[in-house]
């Protein structure tokens, strides 16, 4: 019954879809305003239809319905219900539904708030839309159909993927993933509205998806950290980066979109890079594309990686054709997309920008190519290789470290004209940090250059982006009397754009410090300990207590207790376990991590003595981990900023007294 | 020449100029830091070549040669791929469950002594479904350490 109810919901999803996307330029060709409403009307309804087939698929994991293929691939009995919940995304088909589900989403809600403009950018980005929606209706019918009748029903089924069920962070990471992933499709799909419309020459396209280009943003930094943070729970390893190709995935379009968040911003003011702008986009969705399938169609052997099927050859196929199409529309709209405005001094905020950009993707290539390379030698020479960190590191860091001194650079620095004398002052905070934070980094025994540069730029570029926010609130303070904290507030409130941005860099910069840290004071012990022995690493003693063993309903655990000791008292205990799960012969390492400000102890158990008389841990000791993570979420709150509405600033002026307003008047003009 | 068309010329040789610098970097990236995947039978073939280079070797764990020290955490094994087999040494515990005739990729480089240096070690299992035998389960192989039903 739900099998038939979800798969005529896709199946009618499909004819909608596709009716929609024949409708719509017909509509515009024949300037029929009630059949676009018709075709925006599909929009609606596949978001409708599509909610039906994952809710049902959802109750079918709900209700063990093992009559359902995806049911019996990834359910079971013994799975806790918020595991069997959240396996809607823990195998391909179930994952295409929700990615299907949440383009649906995205589809709906942004057709929805624009239906009213004039114009024909909308109906060709809904069109746009429409087609994206149609291939993964496609792939919901054909290579990823997860509904399909199984001819022998079982009682039970194997449950997910061990490693997919053994944390908490697998109910985050996928979703904001998804958010962030198929968020780019907006954006992209008005890029080609502008250019099927021939709007390109606007900078419509840009500002009606800032918001949503913006929570793209935000869900795929907050995603790609919270991957970084299940790897480092889960994986047992210690490390949350390892190059591996889908976090790579994940990281090529965040590459190309930040470039994008910033270039916007030139457009917008300066009437530049305007067919830079639409490649950006447009390139960030098709390394979306790029990405999934990398991940999906098993060309890579991951946890992500489910099958080795058909899928692959289909996402290539719409890949080639996404590329001709825009290369196509992108030369035919060539003309249109001179620039209006021109580099007025070298030494000015485009021109960090410029570089911004610049570094980003040659940033964005290194990463592609080194991802892609093992693919390309084995099918040209026939060999297999693997192209691990040294490369990536190697390529990256220098680009990283620059990335991290232009953060800081760009702020200070104003647009379209060289710096006056105000620069010294907004720098030499950031001067000072920064020589006082290389200096810690060195005597805290970094030796790589590239880490004392690290070092030198979290403190320089820290403390510029600070000194925005303080030098503004104080303005606010000398004009309008206003106490320090209500005037920044109202700063933030004033200028969120800006605002937001400056708070994101400061996040940058919190994970930026993190990741140096950690990478460079990382030291880690192995040993082999008895009940009662203990092992010291970076002035952490940690003693085993005991081997113990537990029986849970879905599997089988073995944990070591293990006490944290400050001399001869315990001031707390840790207990890395095994867990064993009936799906694998293997048992998946549970690490257990004691986290604080100044660092983490991350223990995890490797071995031990079928009678519990030993087992082998390996301690290690990481500085300013958690930094990374408040990092992500600092990034996040200034997406956040950046996307809500700007505060009315009528009302207030209004109230406030004329020589109040005079004084406002007089600050200097407001800069996005 | 008009100026604005030289100035698009000039940035097209600067484009140009940065391309070919960028591609050259990354050739020589690749070059020095591609880990070559091979089996026991290629690394042999290999022969001067093989050495002190990083390798990723895979293969199965030969029947009877774990060796495992618990105290110097020293794992001794031999990888073969039915022709050739290849003494791996690597310092650390080997995954629980570790077991005669599995699959493993072992990274690291292969030394004029004959044995291969690990730096990590990773097992491959499949993900297909299937029932532990008799006696396998954990909670009868460890049963001395189960303390009953957990939450």
């Amino acid at each position: 019954m739900t099998r038939l109810l979800a798969s005529n919901a896709v199946l009618v999803g499909l004819v909608i879809t596709a009716l929609g996307a024949i409708l719509i330029p017909v509509a515009i060709r024949r300037g029929r305003r009630d059949w676009l409403m018709l075709g925006y009307a599909a929009v609606y309804t596949n978001f409708v239809l599509i909610t039906v087939a994952t809710l049902a698929l959802v109750w079918g994991l709900v209700s063990h319905d093992f009559s359902i293929s995806y049911v019996a691939q990834v359910g079971s009995r013994a799975t806790p219900l918020l595991y069997t919940i959240i396996s809607l995304w823990g195998a391909l088909e179930g994952s295409i539904v929700f990615w299907a589900w949440v383009l649906g989403m995205y589809a709906a809600a942004v057709v929805w708030f624009n239906r009213k403009r004039e114009g024909n950018l909308v109906p060709y980005a809904a069109f746009t839309l429409l087609l994206v929606a149609l291939f993964f209706h496609i792939l919901l019918i054909g290579p990823a159909n997860p509904f399909l009748l199984v001819a022998q029903v079982l009682p039970d089924g194997p449950g997910p993927n061990p490693l997919l069920q053994n944390h908490i962070l697998m109910a985050v990471h996928p979703p904001l993933l998804y958010l962030g992933y198929v968020g780019m499709t907006v954006p992209f799909a008005f890029a080609m509205g502008a250019m099927f419309s021939g709007e390109v020459a606007s900078d419509d396209w840009m500002r009606l998806t800032r918001r949503w280009t913006l929570s793209a943003w935000g869900f795929l930094t907050a995603a790609i950290i919270a991957g970084m943070w299940w790897s480092y729970e889960v994986l047992g390893w210690g490390g949350y980066w390892a190059w591996d190709p889908v976090e790579n995935a994940s990281f090529i379009p965040w590459l190309t979109c930040t470039a994008y968040l910033h270039s916007a911003m030139v457009q917008e003011r300066r009437g530049m890079l305007k067919l830079w702008n639409l490649n950006l986009m447009v390139g960030t969705f098709v390394l979306t594309m790029l990405g999934t399938f990398l991940t999906r169609s098993g060309i890579i052997s991951s946890v992500h990686a489910f099958t080795q099927g058909t899928i692959g050859f289909y996402f290539l196929t719409f890949i080639a054709i996404v590329l001709l199409a825009t290369l196509a529309m992108v030369a035919g709209n060539s003309d249109k997309l001179g620039s209006t405005g021109k580099l007025d001094a070298a030494f000015s905020r485009e021109t960090v920008f410029l570089l911004n950009n610049l570094f980003l993707t040659v940033f964005m290539f290194t990463v592609l190519i080194g991802t892609l390379f093992p693919l390309v030698a084995e099918l040209v020479r026939g060999v297999k290789v693997s192209v691990g960190e040294p490369f990536f590191n190697r390529m990256t860091l220098p680009l990283m470290v620059a990335l991290l001194f232009l953060l800081g650079v760009g702020p200070a620095l104003p647009w379209k004209r060289a710096p006056g004398p105000e620069l010294k002052a907004k720098l030499l905070p950031g001067v000072i940090l920064g020589i006082l934070g290389g200096a810690a980094g060195l005597l805290a025994g970094a030796r790589s250059p590239y880490a004392i540069l690290a070092f030198t730029f979290v403190g320089f570029s820290g403390a510029v982006n600070i000194g925005e926010f303080v030098s503004g609130a104080n303005a606010r303070v000398r004009a309008h009397g206003e106490a320090w904290l209500v005037a920044l507030s109202r700063l933030v409130s004033g200028n969120r754009r800006r605002y937001g941005g400056y708070t994101a860099h400061l996040g940058i910069v919190l994970v930026a410090l993190g990741v140096t840290a950690s990478g460079t004071f990382k030291t880690e012990r192995e040993a082999t300990l008895k009940p009662g022995e203990t092992i010291t690493l970076a002035g952490h003693t940690v003693r085993l207590k005991e081997v113990w063993g537990r029986e849970e309903k879905q599997r089988q655990v073995i944990g070591a207790t293990m006490e944290v000791m400050d001399g001869e008292r315990v001031i707390g205990t840790v207990e890395p376990r095994m867990n064993y799960y009936p799906t694998s012969q293997q048992p998946v390492p549970t690490p257990q991590v004691r986290s604080s400000l100044t660092g983490d102890l991350y223990l995890n158990l490797m071995a031990f003595k079928q009678d519990g008389s030993n087992a082998t841990v390996k301690v290690i000791w990481e500085p300013f981990v958690s930094w990374i993570w408040f990092g992500g979420f600092v990034i996040c709150i200034g997406s956040i900023i950046g996307i809500l509405p700007a505060r009315k600033r009528s009302g207030v002026a209004a109230s406030a007294p004329a020589s109040v307003r005079k004084a406002a008047a007089a600050l200097p003009e407001r800069q996005p | 020449m008009t100026v604005t068309k030289k100035r698009k010329w000039g940035a097209l040789a600067a484009v140009g100029v940065l391309a070919i610098a960028f591609a050259w970097l990354i050739y020589g990236g690749l070059d020095s830091n591609v880990v070559y995947f091979l089996t026991p039978k290629e690394l042999a073939a290999k022969g001067e070549k093989g050495y002190d280079v990083p390798v990723r070797l895979g293969g199965q764990v030969k029947p009877g040669s774990v060796k495992w020290d618990d105290k110097t955490l020293d794992l001794q094994f031999r990888v073969t791929d039915g022709a050739s087999e290849i003494a791996v040494r690597s310092k650390g515990a080997p995954p629980q469950m570790f077991k005669d005739g599995m699959g493993v990729v072992v990274e690291g480089r292969y030394g004029r002594d004959g044995v291969f240096q690990s730096t990590s070690l990773m097992v491959k299992h499949s993900n297909e479904y299937k029932a532990p035998a008799k006696g396998e389960r954990p909670a009868e192989m460890y049963k001395s350490l189960m303390k009953g039903s957990g939450a």
